[in-house]
């Protein structure tokens, strides 16, 4: 039976086979008698990377919290358990997630398959550099224990591998040590790119950073933006909350978007118009409060389903990284293309990587822009007239939020491609796990 | 007061939501099942997501002989006893198969009869408890695409009746489940329609206040109760010509 399928973006939908697993019995039935399969955890990645016109294998049941250290932070899960529930078992207990991205509603196995980072990359890196170890279940059909001493070449090309050495099954990671559950946050508005460029500069020691740019605003105003920066509260800073609520999130309220917005919605008004009030909300230069974590991390998650604001054709997330040297001509070169085109994106978060040593991850040292646009007519052609400057600049493309690279793209994109390749071709000889994106990017490879 | 919960079958979907449900209400929880490991991952979930006590058993259905023993190591004994295992089967196997007819209404009714009789005895004798059994409007009238697991449903729903009617007056409550459909690992092959498919969260968080309520016999979801009235309705001379 088959049943359409599609991640964040909403773009590309498939028809499929779906099915799950809790336990690995269960996993090893499909696996032999799929001839090909991908793993997909909650599809909040935007595009293609968990899916597959043969079979898409859902992990969120396999979401068992196996052990949890209090007294060292150290967390053991099985792959389908979502950051959210994490954080309800580990916040009030006084430890915190070492990385987590824009959402919570993703699984420890995305986590790791797509390497996520946050906003304290440049300080703490990513995710997969706080896993102790794993058990992957691999395109050979045995489960393998890795870490970074332990069948590290498995470990590494599982770090941001897309789920292509085989399915991440239990994993072990290190928490951080909190006395709030709260943020002092620091809002500071940018009036162009030089002077949000220079904000991450002053920022640098930050424990927390990004900044949401208006890539429509031309002339002085051009890369207007505001950065917010954030530490953890201390428990002396919690002002007015009493003690036994220091690790505790006030109640509060969602909202939802309940349907598809049509199109015209989104044109490009209303885009100027959100990042006009949001830039304007922040009536003063510098702005500082101590807010719950959620808001500061996840404010879309809020939101319920805000993907659905660009209508049924979907849409796709466009995020590159570009080296510290050439980031602000880069960024500059982009947007004023972006702007020519008049197709502004209604969210562009702009943040600064420190170093990463990785085979297969996205994250490297330089400035990441993340911009959504809706699917049109035209698009794709834009996006690789993109594509080409990035690689110019000497950047790349981030896997877990595309939908339409080319294998090219990809390839002059990551060095160490072959390397990785090799890898899974070790672990995964023929190719079983496999989805829609590798197929793409991988032909010919 | 925080009481003990025993769910039989604790791995099913169903079993695992009510087994949190159940938790997450400061109920103590012994999940039983056959595959030990997922079982421990299971009870280690719970104690470390909802703080209460949380212990894995193993637990066969099909080993009648095993009941005895397996009732009495258990300590404390249970306050409420959830039977959740199940078998769909393929009924087009069973019909030509005996072995999986078999197999449909062992596990579905002789191997619950065995355990629920154990419970039962230990229950009246302490005159207080509460016995849940997962049936099915499967069970309501046999259809010619499932009717080996409806009778052997049927055959549960008749027996928890009997066991409600003799345990009352020993103020033990007996709950007899009858859920519709349910988004499982068992029908996840199927085509259901979604309006009228629970979610086994949906499904725990019903039987969750039943048991609160000490209601006898409920549908969920509540729809089921008047579409299988109707089915229940159709003459005989008609319903045997549709193809159901
Ligand atoms: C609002 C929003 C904000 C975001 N912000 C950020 C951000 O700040 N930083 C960032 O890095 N990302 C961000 N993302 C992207 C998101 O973190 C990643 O796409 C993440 O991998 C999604 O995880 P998932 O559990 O939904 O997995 P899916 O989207 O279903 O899958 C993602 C990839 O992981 C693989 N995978 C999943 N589970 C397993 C497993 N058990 N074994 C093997 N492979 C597996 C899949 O095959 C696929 O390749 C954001 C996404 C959204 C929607």
């Amino acid at each position: 039976m088959k049943t359409t399928l599609a991640n964040w973006g909403n773009y590309p939908p498939v028809a499929t086979t779906a099915t799950s697993f809790a336990d690995t019995e269960t996993l090893r039935h499909t696996f032999e008698t799929a001839n090909e399969l991908i793993i997909r955890g909650n599809g909040r990645c935007y595009g293609d990377s968990s899916l597959s016109d043969r079979c898409v294998v859902s992990s969120l049941k396999f979401d068992k919290i196996v052990a949890f250290d209090t007294q060292n932070g150290i967390l053991t899960c099985q792959a389908g358990v979502t950051l959210a529930d994490v954080l309800d078992v580990i916040v009030p207990k006084g430890w915190f997630l070492p990385v987590t991205p824009g959402t919570k509603f993703i699984t420890v196995g995305g986590a790791v398959a797509s390497d996520v980072h946050g906003k304290n990359h440049h300080v703490e890196g990513s995710f997969g550099q706080h896993v102790l170890w794993m058990d992957v279940f691999t395109g050979r059909g045995e489960i393998v224990r890795c870490s970074p001493a332990e069948h590290a070449d498995l470990f590494a090309a599982t770090c941001g591998g897309m789920g292509l050495t085989g399915a991440i099954l239990t994993v072990c990671f290190r928490l951080k040590k909190i006395q709030t559950a709260y943020i002092r946050q620091r809002q500071v508005k940018a009036r162009n790119l030089q002077e949000i460029i220079a904000l991450f500069e002053q920022y640098k020691h930050a424990t927390y950073s990004m900044a949401w740019i208006d890539c429509l605003k031309s002339g002085d105003g051009f890369g207007r933006s505001i950065m917010m920066s954030g530490e953890h509260a201390a428990a002396d800073q919690l002002a007015g909350v009493p003690a036994d609520k220091h690790l505790q999130l006030p109640p509060k309220m969602k909202l939802t978007v309940p349907f598809h917005f049509p199109e015209f919605v989104l044109n490009n008004l209303s885009v100027r118009a959100f990042n006009f009030l949001y830039y304007h909300k922040n009536y003063r230069r510098v702005m500082d409060s101590t807010v719950p974590y959620d808001g500061f991390f996840y404010p879309l998650d809020a939101i319920h389903h805000w993907n659905r604001m660009y209508g049924r054709s979907g849409f796709v997330q466009y995020q590159f990284v570009l080296p510290p040297a050439a980031s602000e001509r880069g960024l500059t070169d982009i947007l004023q293309r972006i702007g020519k085109k008049g197709w502004g994106s209604f969210l562009a978060v702009l943040k600064l990587f420190g170093k990463q040593e990785s085979l297969i991850s996205f994250p490297m040292e330089g400035y990441t822009l993340a911009l959504d646009f809706p699917v049109r007519k035209g698009l794709f052609e834009f996006l690789d007239e993109l594509d080409r400057v990035v690689l110019d600049y000497g950047g790349r493309l981030y896997l877990t939020k595309d939908a339409r690279m080319k294998p090219e793209v990809f390839k002059a994109g990551y060095p160490r491609l072959q390397e990785f390749l090799d890898i899974v071709r070790t672990y995964n000889p023929e190719g079983k796990f496999a989805s829609l994106q590798s197929k793409r990017l991988l032909a010919g490879l | 007061m925080s009481k003990s919960v025993l769910i039989l079958g604790a791995l099913s979907d169903v079993g695992t939501a009510l087994a949190r449900r159940f938790a997450q209400s400061g109920h103590s929880v012994v999940v039983a099942a056959r595959q030990t490991e997922a079982a421990q991952n299971l009870a280690a979930d719970i104690a470390i997501r909802y703080g209460t006590a949380a212990k894995a058993v193993y637990f066969d259905a099909l080993a009648y002989d095993s009941h005895a023993d397996f009732w009495a190591q258990l300590s404390p004994q249970p306050d409420i006893v959830i039977a959740v295992f199940g078998y769909l089967g393929n009924q087009e196997e069973a019909a030509r198969n005996f072995a999986e007819a078999q197999r449909i209404i062992h596990t579905n009714y002789t191997g619950a009869v065995s355990i629920l009789n154990i419970a039962a005895q230990s229950m009246e004798q302490a005159k207080s408890g509460c016995i849940v059994g997962i049936s099915s409007v499967a069970g309501e009238r046999g259809r010619q695409s499932n009717y080996i697991y409806g009778s052997a449903k049927a055959a549960f729903t008749a027996y928890l009746s009997g066991l409600r009617n003799r345990l009352a007056h020993s103020g033990v409550h007996v709950l007899t489940v009858k859920p519709g459909f349910i988004a499982t690992k068992m029908t996840e092959h199927l085509n259901l329609p979604p309006l009228l498919t629970a979610s086994p969260q949906q499904v725990a968080e019903d039987i969750f206040r039943a048991v609160q309520r000490r209601r006898n016999v409920i549908y969920t979801l509540w729809m089921w109760r008047w579409i299988m009235l109707i089915i229940k309705l159709i003459p005989e001379g008609i319903f045997k010509r549709l193809k159901m």
